[in-house]
């Protein structure tokens, strides 16, 4: 959590302190400490009611957080209504204005801006090369696909340069082939131009693809913050774990602490050595989590003598083109996941039983689930 | 392997085209079909009786049956002077047989309307012509019996009069009339009200519709923005007149609004008048009463275009930098222009008709055109004028529909927004 720490000076958004209830009873957003740098691109991610979109509304300035300051550049901006604070959005559904050409949409935010006209005409018409629908100028959005919709509003939140962009789901409408590329779209987009971006999704691949940080927000609590590749190695707590990639959980106890490294004692037999990340000490439950990428699969007969040798039984094999999965009970778990080489999984018959193994740093010991 | 789809595409006995429309001739007739027995039900209650009214403007066939030697005969006349001696003889004849047949009045009547005193003119001669007179004293007789049959305008009235289809009825709607030469002026001052009766009405429906439009535009929009439970609770109250018969309500005005009614005692009471202030029986009233009856028919098409607006789009303007007055009038009214539009045309055009409200709560300076409209067919059966009435009130109404129509033409219609 180091690398993730900014200082006050640094941070373009700075969140302090923030709660949020809607009923006075429950709290959507529990006690929110974020700062996003000038420059990033920073995501939200959490699955639907973990309070990310409401954090995005309080950047926004659509709702007002309960306690606690939110700032941006320095400026607390609690009580600055949401046309001042000089923030560009992109909606889950676009909302263009459909009584308005695409020209007309993008020229709205310069025309409120008392921007002049012909600067304004040049600065709609750069932006519309920038999403390539130079064409489309004269178009009402109705008349569009959801691919040239989005990029409209993309055009028309980035038209008036702000400091800072907000995109709430903006590709929750769009089928996967578009979704990817506009994914890029938008990356690049965000190197070129220099944005600071906060994005809210529920889609981790999306997350890991575009984003510099990722917040992982579960609950009204931020879980983690982090690099997406420290998110999917180093996840700090189980749901972390869970919600970021493929994850296998074994149920266990804590029977040593020793130079880096637990021996967990298994719920239903057995026990293994695994790194210890979220666990008090000797004697306390726990979670241990393995990446599928991360087991093998023994060769018939063939003998290891490394810490981690667990029985297991094919459940069932699943081919998936570029690689396949096998389907273990391990354990108490019987959806043990193991990815394998496509073409290994033609050795493995239902209820044959075989042997896994895992290094001890591939086995983080996390909290009971 | 190929062969066997090779054979859709080689030449087809039955052309693409002509089989789209044969598949398509049956879906049209069913859609037939299906409006069948409500076209039926409005041709003959509804575009029969229209058609019917619009005939009755300009047909003019009373004097021709009655006096139709007359009318032959004057079709020769010149017009300068008197007519001949066998026009006179003609009259006689045609007086005679239609004092038979009992149908003098019809055509005085007729005649009334062109001259003041034709009634009494024409019925004195029937009473009055004994026998038919000998050849040639067919004139000297009449003017006897009166002396006005030796006046060129008598003639000329019956000549105008002599149809089949005249243009009289629809110049009076419009205070004009034709003088003795035929040619269109307007009409003399004391019958010259029509032109009068149409602006009141019309300015009496915009008012309305005005009035309206302010007092139902924030009721729809807190409609269309409440939660759906308390949204419906006040859509009762809106829906509530309707359940309500329109004199039920409008003799509640007359409870409300009168000299020791409701409103006066009220205002009494708090010491703010001393004598009743006239509230009913004059303009106000009316604008009062038909404003309430009339107020869900623009709310109604307000709500629904309000609720299309998603609150996404004011979102989006204040995200943008709009400030709230400037994202209401620019994101926001242009998106409810449909829904303005249609609710001011149905007030508009339902207020235009109105007759029992202004009956019953107006004074005589504010009755509107369907007041006398029912004049003339009920009390002075002069279907004519009450026709041609009818017709330049349908014709400034469909003028207005197509002005609208025009407007709000390729006007937007939400879109791209699906929730």
């Amino acid at each position: 959590m180091e690398g993730g720490m900014v200082t006050p000076a640094q941070a373009l958004v700075r969140f302090a302190g923030i709660q949020k209830t809607y009923d006075g009873e429950h709290l959507v957003v529990k006690n929110l400490d974020l700062d996003i740098r000038k420059g990033e691109f920073v995501t939200l991610l959490g699955p639907s009611g973990s309070g990310k979109t409401t954090t995005l509304m309080m950047l926004a300035g659509f709702e007002v957080p309960t306690q606690g300051n939110i700032y941006l550049a320095g400026r607390p901006i609690n009580n600055l209504p949401p046309h001042r604070r000089d923030i560009g959005m992109v909606f889950q559904n676009y909302a263009l204005f459909p009584h308005l050409t695409v020209a007309e949409n993008i020229a709205f935010p310069l025309s409120v801006r008392n921007i002049g006209k012909s600067e304004a005409r040049e600065r709609v018409r750069t932006a519309l090369r920038m999403i390539k629908l130079e064409n489309l100028a004269q178009r009402r959005p109705g008349q569009l696909s959801g691919g040239q919709q989005q990029r409209v509003a993309l055009a028309r939140a980035l038209v008036y340069n702000p400091q800072l962009v907000l995109m709430d789901e903006p590709l929750g409408a769009l089928d996967k082939r578009l979704r990817e590329q506009m994914q890029f779209e938008i990356k690049q987009l965000h190197e070129t131009m220099g944005i600071t971006v906060v994005y809210v999704t529920h889609d981790q691949s999306e997350a890991l693809t575009m984003s510099d940080r990722i917040a992982v927000f579960n609950d009204g609590i931020v879980q983690q913050i982090d690099e997406p590749d420290a998110l999917y190695e180093r996840p700090v707590n189980s749901f972390v774990a869970h919600f970021i990639g493929e994850n296998n959980v074994l149920a266990g106890t804590v029977e040593t602490i020793e130079r880096g490294y637990c021996r967990v004692a298994l719920t239903a037999g057995g026990s293994v050595v695994a790194q210890p990340v979220n666990v008090a000490g000797a004697g306390v439950p726990t979670s241990l989590s393995v990446r599928p990428e991360r087991i093998s699969i023994l060769a018939n007969g063939a003998v290891h003598d490394g810490p981690n040798c667990l029985p297991a039984t094919v459940q069932n094999t699943i081919y998936l083109g570029d690689h396949a999965l096998a389907v273990l009970q391990v354990g108490g778990n019987g959806e043990f996941m193991v990815k394998l080489q496509p073409g290994a999984h033609e050795g493995l018959n239902r209820g044959q039983c075989v042997f896994i193994t895992f290094r001890p740093e591939d086995c983080l010991a996390l909290d009971p689930v | 392997m190929t062969a066997a789809f090779v054979t859709g595409d080689g030449p087809p006995e039955v052309p693409l085209r002509r089989r789209l429309k044969r598949a398509e001739r049956a879906r049209q007739f069913k859609a037939l079909a299906l409006i069948l027995p409500l076209l039926l039900f409005l041709l003959l209650t509804f575009l029969g009786p229209i058609a019917g009214m619009l005939w009755r403007a300009v047909d003019d066939r009373e004097v021709r049956q009655v006096l139709p030697q007359t009318v032959a005969a004057l079709a020769d006349w010149d017009g300068r002077d008197l007519p001949d001696e066998k026009t006179y003889a003609a009259l006689a004849a045609d007086i005679l047989a239609a004092r038979t047949a009992g149908t003098v009045a019809i055509a005085s009547k007729r005649l009334n309307y062109v001259q003041n005193g034709f009634r009494t003119l024409l019925a004195g001669t029937a009473r009055n012509l004994k026998t038919a007179p000998e050849p040639g004293t067919a004139n000297a007789a009449l003017e006897k019996i009166n002396p006005a049959w030796g006046e060129r305008a008598t003639w000329t009235a019956i000549r105008s009069a002599s149809g089949p289809i005249t243009s009289f009825y629809l110049l009076a709607a419009l205070d004009l009339t034709r003088n003795a030469d035929g040619a269109i002026v307007a009409a003399p001052a004391d019958q010259a009200i029509y032109r009068d009766v149409f602006a009141r009405t019309f300015m009496i429906s915009f008012g309305v519709t005005a009035l309206c439009l302010i007092l139902g535009f924030p009721v729809a929009y807190l409609l269309a923005t409440l939660p759906a439970g308390r949204s419906n609770l006040l859509m009762v109250f809106v829906l509530l007149p309707f359940w309500t018969s329109l004199l039920v309500r409008t003799c509640a005005w007359i409870v409300l609004l009168q000299s020791e009614g409701v409103v006066n005692d009220g205002l009494r009471w708090l010491g703010l008048i001393d004598a009743p202030l006239r509230l009913i029986y004059n303009r106000f009233g009316v604008v009062v009463a038909m404003t309430h009856v009339l107020l869900p028919f623009m709310i109604l098409p307000l709500y629904s275009s309000m609720r299309a607006i998603s609150p996404a789009y004011m979102r989006a303007a204040a995200s943008l930098g709009a400030s709230p007055a400037t994202a209401f009038l620019r994101i926001y009214l242009p998106q409810t222009l449909p829904g303005i539009g249609a609710g001011s045309l149905l007030v508009f055009i339902l207020a235009l008709g109105y007759y029992i409200t202004p009956a019953l709560v107006g004074g005589a300076a504010d009755q509107m055109i369907s007041y006398f409209i029912a004049f003339y067919t009920t009390e002075t059966v002069n279907w004519g004028l009450a026709s041609a009435l009818g017709a330049v009130l349908l014709l400034a109404t469909l003028l207005l529909a197509g002005v609208y129509g025009k407007l709000v033409h390729g006007a937007p219609v939400t879109g791209g927004m699906k929730n």
